[in-house]
Parts: structure tokens; sequence; C-alpha cells
């Protein structure tokens, strides 16, 4: 690797996406699309060929992950977790059934066999907490009744990615069903195992890893994490599990100090990761699986609408709130990505990576937009079918009955 | 009187709501932000569930709101000595004063009304005894001690325009 060469291309990978950024936070949007715009242009049938950085891109690409996944186990606690899969395990499940199997049934119907269905259905599942939780606070919105539960969907869905990450990378390494059974009965009791210790021993942990001194708990946080993730990369349990797993143990004060050193690394190493994924879809590819991706976009778009408004009913909100909740559900994101990531790196449906690029593109852009409209539109649509129905829908006339009692105390 | 029913709902990723419902029926709530930055929202009347008003504050906003909204802070008496006839109150010093940048000494306090300046507060902090060359600032609580009448004039003095 020629230094000078790589420094001039790593330099300017990075420069063109701070400048998108830039770009993103005028436009008011996430800038995970114009990452992976960015990277679709460099690379493979880009317009630059990157050829002296590619390698550090890639080992960057992977660290990006881990600490994505880091990251987001810091913002929970395990007390969080166990709590929140004791009372909303209904709306994790009406979650997976309307949003994963979509994208199962697509891949099956695409004849891309049954693994790539495993992975489509967890692209299709996962909504983008990251996205959501800034659009939330864009629209003002974090105070709502119904953002509780969007935040509960999110909850499990992360949650869940601790055991669908290491089941799909069982069945990505092409193992048998015995293997695979043991990766999978290996990955759960790691799982439990952390869950159940963090609950227990979590000060203690902390108190292990606690320093003063923010440069050595940089250093001891993210030396341990990466160990841990590249132990659970070994037992096939995925790297990015144990990093998930290693930010649940961590929690108090060690958490919120290593929140705040380590963001600045995960967003450089996580811009890296996006455009490492698009560096490696050749946009050629693109066009022909544009349909098939614009079809499951407005189709998943829809099940998460319902997810939410589902899932909102539930908690006893309203029937505008509800809408919100579903409208904001819909963005996709990081986790799509990674696992596709996950599943090109593996070369199966050379079709994949293409389709949740588009995919993911085109929901990252729709999700703002749904959160946004979703609640004026469905009233408007209420309301016209009520003029022509002239039938008073019980539960609107209560609200509106409450209301005007409420303007009038 | 009772205390308020305060509702604590964990946002998991975003941090911890706050929420009260007042005697008018009012909702209002806070979300505690793990960066240290408040979302103070005022919920609709025709929707409850969603926000009428939501701001976003920095620690140092949301510390003076704090301020403001806590109930002695319009009762300036710091101190119970009124069997000795001593009193002390906290006199605020605003941006619009006309002591604002100006040095201690020049107000002449001691001599003309026989009070005493034994604390300014500042921000989060006290000085103590500051002295004659001490330069107030807009925001300043200066804390002064004296019989009612002096402690009065003290009022008369530092509240100039």
């Amino acid at each position: 690797m020629d230094s000078a060469v790589f420094l001039i291309e790593f330099g300017a990978v990075v420069l063109a996406l701070g400048l998108l950024g830039r770009v993103a936070v005028r436009m008011r949007f996430s800038a995970i699309p114009l990452y992976l715009l960015a990277g679709l242009l460099f690379g493979h049938g880009g317009i630059v060929p990157l050829a002296g950085s590619e390698d550090f891109i890639e080992v960057g690409a992977e660290i990006g992950v881990v600490l994505l996944l880091l990251m987001l186990g810091l913002e929970y606690t395990a007390g969080d977790l166990v709590g929140h899969l004791k009372t909303h395990a209904p709306a994790g499940g009406v979650d997976f059934v309307l949003n994963a199997l979509p994208g199962a049934a697509a891949a099956l119907l695409l004849g891309w066999g049954p693994v790539a269905a495993v992975v489509l259905a967890g692209v299709t599942w996962v909504s983008s907490s990251g996205v959501i939780a800034k659009v939330l606070g864009d629209l003002g919105r974090l105070g709502n009744r119904e953002t509780p539960a969007i935040l509960s969907v999110l909850v499990l869905e992360d949650l869940a990615m601790a055991l669908y990450l290491p089941i799909l990378t069982a069945l990505l390494a092409g193992t048998g069903w015995a293997v695979g059974g043991l990766t999978l009965a290996i990955a759960l009791t790691a799982v439990g195992t952390v869950l159940l210790i963090a609950v227990r021993y979590g000060r203690v942990i902390s108190r292990f890893i606690s320093s003063d001194d923010p440069e050595k708990l940089l250093l001891v946080v993210l030396g341990l994490t990466l160990l841990v993730a590249g132990f659970a990369q070994k037992v096939q349990v995925s790297a990015a599990v144990g990093a998930f797993l290693v930010g649940i143990a961590l929690s108090g004060e060690v958490a919120e100090h290593t929140h705040h050193l380590l963001m600045p690394l995960r967003d450089l190493f996580a811009a890296v990761f996006f455009v490492f994924f698009g560096l490696n879809t050749d946009p050629e590819t693109i066009p022909p699986v544009l349909l098939p991706a614009l079809a499951l976009a407005v189709l998943t778009a829809m099940t998460k609408i319902a997810t939410g408004y589902w899932a909102a009913r539930r908690t006893g909100i309203g029937t505008r709130g509800r809408w919100r909740a579903g409208g904001a559900l819909v963005a996709r994101g990081e986790f799509s990505i990674v696992i596709a990531g996950l599943a090109t790196a593996s070369g199966i449906e050379p079709a994949l990576g293409p389709l949740a690029t588009a995919y993911v593109l085109l929901l990252v852009v729709l999700g703002p937009v749904t959160a946004r409209f979703t609640e004026p539109v469905a009233q408007r649509v209420i309301e016209w079918r009520k003029q022509r129905a002239a039938e008073p829908v019980v539960i609107d006339e209560l609200l509106a009955h409450e209301a005007v009692q409420a303007a009038q105390d | 009187m009772t205390a308020p029913r305060m509702r604590t709902t964990p946002l998991p990723g975003i941090g911890v709501q706050y929420e009260i419902t007042t005697r008018r029926h009012d909702t209002l709530s806070v979300i505690a932000h793990r960066d240290g930055t408040r979302t103070f929202n005022v919920h609709h009347d025709d929707d409850p569930d969603s926000c009428g008003l939501s701001m976003r504050l920095t620690a140092a906003e949301a510390m003076s709101l704090t301020d403001a909204l806590l109930p002695d802070h319009n009762n300036p008496n710091l101190l119970h000595t009124s069997d000795y006839g001593l009193i002390a109150e906290r006199v605020s010093v605003t941006g619009g004063s006309y002591w604002n940048g100006r040095v201690l000494g020049d107000t002449r306090m001691r001599t003309a009304t026989g009070a005493s300046i034994v604390a300014v507060m500042r921000r989060a902090h006290a000085i103590p005894s500051p002295g004659p060359d001490f330069r107030l600032r807009g925001g300043d609580a200066v804390i002064v001690v004296g019989t009612r009448e002096g402690v009065d004039a003290a009022h008369g003095i530092l509240e100039r325009k």
C-alpha cells in the first residue's frame, strides 16, 4: 500500500462525506442515503476507482459495524430490555409477522432460496432507531404519548437482532443443521448469560472499567469491545452481537462517558461502513432491481404503519396518535445495511446487495416523510369517509366531545 | 397541599419523561435527555397524545427556567432573625440594570444604607465578601444584610435601571 496514495484517497473520501453530511443537515434528513450514494459513485463500476484505500475502508467498515452496535447497546440497560420484553412482547411479534415475512416472501418469489429469504426478512424487518429518534426530535414529538410505543417496538427489534444475527451468520456460513444448531445454542447462551450478568453485576463490571481519565476509558472500552467482537466472530456468533452485548453490560456513568467519547469515532467509522457498502455495489446492478425494491418499500411502509398503529392502540393511544406512531416507524437504515452487508460478504445472491441498497435508499428518504404526513392524510381520509357515510365514528365523537369539554374548562 | 402526581416514563435511547397534570387539567412534561439538555412540552387539548409545544432547552437554559419556577424565588428573605431586627435578602441585578458592568464600590452601599453586601451569587456559585472593586454583571444576585429599612434602601439603589 502506497501511503501517499492511501492518504490522498481516504482523505478525499472522508472530506466528501463531510461535505455531503452538511448537505444532509441543510435538507434536514439523515446522511445515510448520501453516504450510500457516495459509495456507489466511488469504487467498482463507479467514476473514481479506489485502489489504494479499499483494504482500509473494508477494515474500517468492520469497526463501524462494531461501534454502531456497541453504541446501541450502551443506550439500554439490561433491566430496560428484560422489562420491555415482558410488557411489549406482543408488539414485537406483530412487528415481526407484518414486516419480516413480506421480505422473506419477496426473496422466495424472486427465486433466491431460503437463506436469501432470511436475509431479506431481516432487511425489511428492522426500523432505523437512529433515523427515527432524530425525526421525532425534529418534529417535536418526543413528548407525545405515542412515543413510548414507538420506542418499545425499536427496542424489541434491537434485542431480536441479538438472536437474529447469530442465526444469520450460521446460515450464511453454510454450516449444516447440526453445527447451525450448536452455533445458535452458543449464541443464545451468550446472550442470556450477558443479560443475566449485566442485570446482577452490571455495577461491578462498570466499576472495573470505570476511569476518570477519558483517554484510559476510551482505550479500555474500545479494546474490550473489539476483543469480544473478535471472539464472537470466531465462535460464529457475529462480531456485531458481541459488541452489542458489551454495550448492554456497561451501565450507568461508564455508559454515559463512553457514549460521549465514542460518538465521534462511531460517526466516522459508521460513515465509512455505509460508503464501503456502496463501494461493493456496482451502480449498474441497481436499475434492474429498482422495481422490486420499490414494490417492497411501498408494501413494507404500509405494514410498518399498521404495526405502529397496533402498538400504539395497545397502549391506549387515540386514533391520531396511532397514525403518527405508524408513520414514524417506516424508516429503515443502518441495520438493514448491516444485514445485507453480511450477506454480500458471504456472496450468496448477487442481486441482494443492490436490492437492499435501493430499498434502504428509498425508505430512509421516505421514512421522515411518512412520519410527518401519515396522520394528517389518515385524518383527511377518515373525515372524507365520515362525510360520505354520515355515520359518526364513536371514538372520534368521544374525542371531539372531550376536546370541546377541555376547551370549555 | 398535596404534591402533584408525577408520571415517569423511560424513553429507551432518549432519556426519561416526567409528566404532570395540573389541577386545571393541563398536561406538561419534561424530557430529561442524557446529554443534560431538556425538552419542555405542553400537551394539546384537542389531541391529548400530542404536544402543542415542544421546546429543546440547553442545560443552562433549563437551570434558569427551574430557578424562575422555584416558589420561594420571589420571596427574597433568606434569614429569619427578625428578633434582632436584622434581615438578609437577595436582590437581583438584571441585564438592563444601571449596575451591570459597574463596580460594587460605586454603589456606596454601606455609607448610604448601613446594609452590607455579604456575597454575590453568580450562576452556580457564590462569591463571598466581594470587595469594592468587584464588578457586577447582569444575572447576579446580591445578598444584602441589614435592618429592614437598610435592606429596603439597598433594593432602591441596586434596582436602579
